[in-house]
């Protein structure tokens, strides 16, 4: 024990193990949402009150449906992440896993159920 | 191993309030998370919509109405609000993972900065869509 570095004996003792990944995931998405999101609320607001021709014609147009698609895409995986870290640090125990189990799924529920949307929509 | 007070930890956030003051730093921070979850109800309502969308007209019309309705344009004013202010709060965290503007100061003028922009950008896109 006595030659056992302080460094060695907290290295992987972290709650994820997988911390850098997250964080580097997190910054990617981030800044890809810098890009994304702006366009997307005046994509979305412009179409948004419209009739129900109005909004298919809208989504049957390229640039609405990639952005739309990725904004959904990059913004829920973004969120799975960041929710993550949120329920670590203001659950604990069974909750905990249970939480993130759900939110994951959820996550991905939402973005496949979105993308589904626009595909259909557009082609 | 040193750590013998495993699993009997406080959690957080005990320390908000009663051990440590609120302060402008702390509180334009919070409201990033705050933000991010909450942002939660207005992209499942979009989801929805979408769906409904590419459903048909019919079950479009149901959706679109609690959408567009009252509570809808609330949800939906919150959620561009909490979208702005996340973006810029976020990019705050951005420059400051780079240890840049740390300081009191500028710290604080950044959260003046993310309040303000929020509200501005919130402003404009009602006006803009």
């Amino acid at each position: 024990m006595a030659f056992l570095t302080d460094r060695k004996r907290a290295v992987g003792m972290g709650s994820a193990k997988s911390g850098t990944e997250h964080a580097w995931m997190m910054k990617v998405s981030s800044i890809a949402l810098l890009i994304l999101i702006p366009l997307f609320i005046f994509n979305f607001g412009a179409t948004l009150g419209g009739s129900y021709e109005e909004v298919v014609a809208h989504y049957s147009r390229p640039y609405p449906a990639i952005l739309t698609a990725l904004t959904l895409a990059v913004g829920f995986m973004h969120f799975k992440n960041g929710v993550q870290i949120t329920i670590e640090d203001y659950v604990g125990g069974l909750n905990r896993k249970l939480l993130i189990i759900a939110m994951i799924c959820l996550s991905y529920a939402a973005a496949a159920t979105g993308i589904f949307a626009i595909a259909r929509l557009a082609l | 191993m040193a750590d013998v007070n495993r699993g009997n930890r406080p959690l957080s956030p005990f320390m908000l309030g009663k051990y440590y003051r609120f302060q402008l730093n702390s509180v334009t921070s919070i409201l990033t998370r705050i933000t991010g979850v909450a942002l939660l109800l207005g992209a499942l309502l979009v989801v929805w919509w979408l769906l409904a969308a590419a459903s048909g007209p019919e079950y479009f019309a149901t959706v679109d109405w609690i959408v567009t309705s009252f509570i809808g344009d609330l949800i939906m004013l919150g959620s561009a609000w909490a979208l702005w202010y996340h973006l810029l709060a976020g990019l705050r965290h951005l420059v400051w993972d780079q240890a840049k503007m740390l300081d009191m100061e500028t710290a604080d003028k950044l959260s003046w900065g993310v309040i303000g922009g929020s509200v501005v950008l919130t402003l404009i896109t009602i006006i803009a869509v």
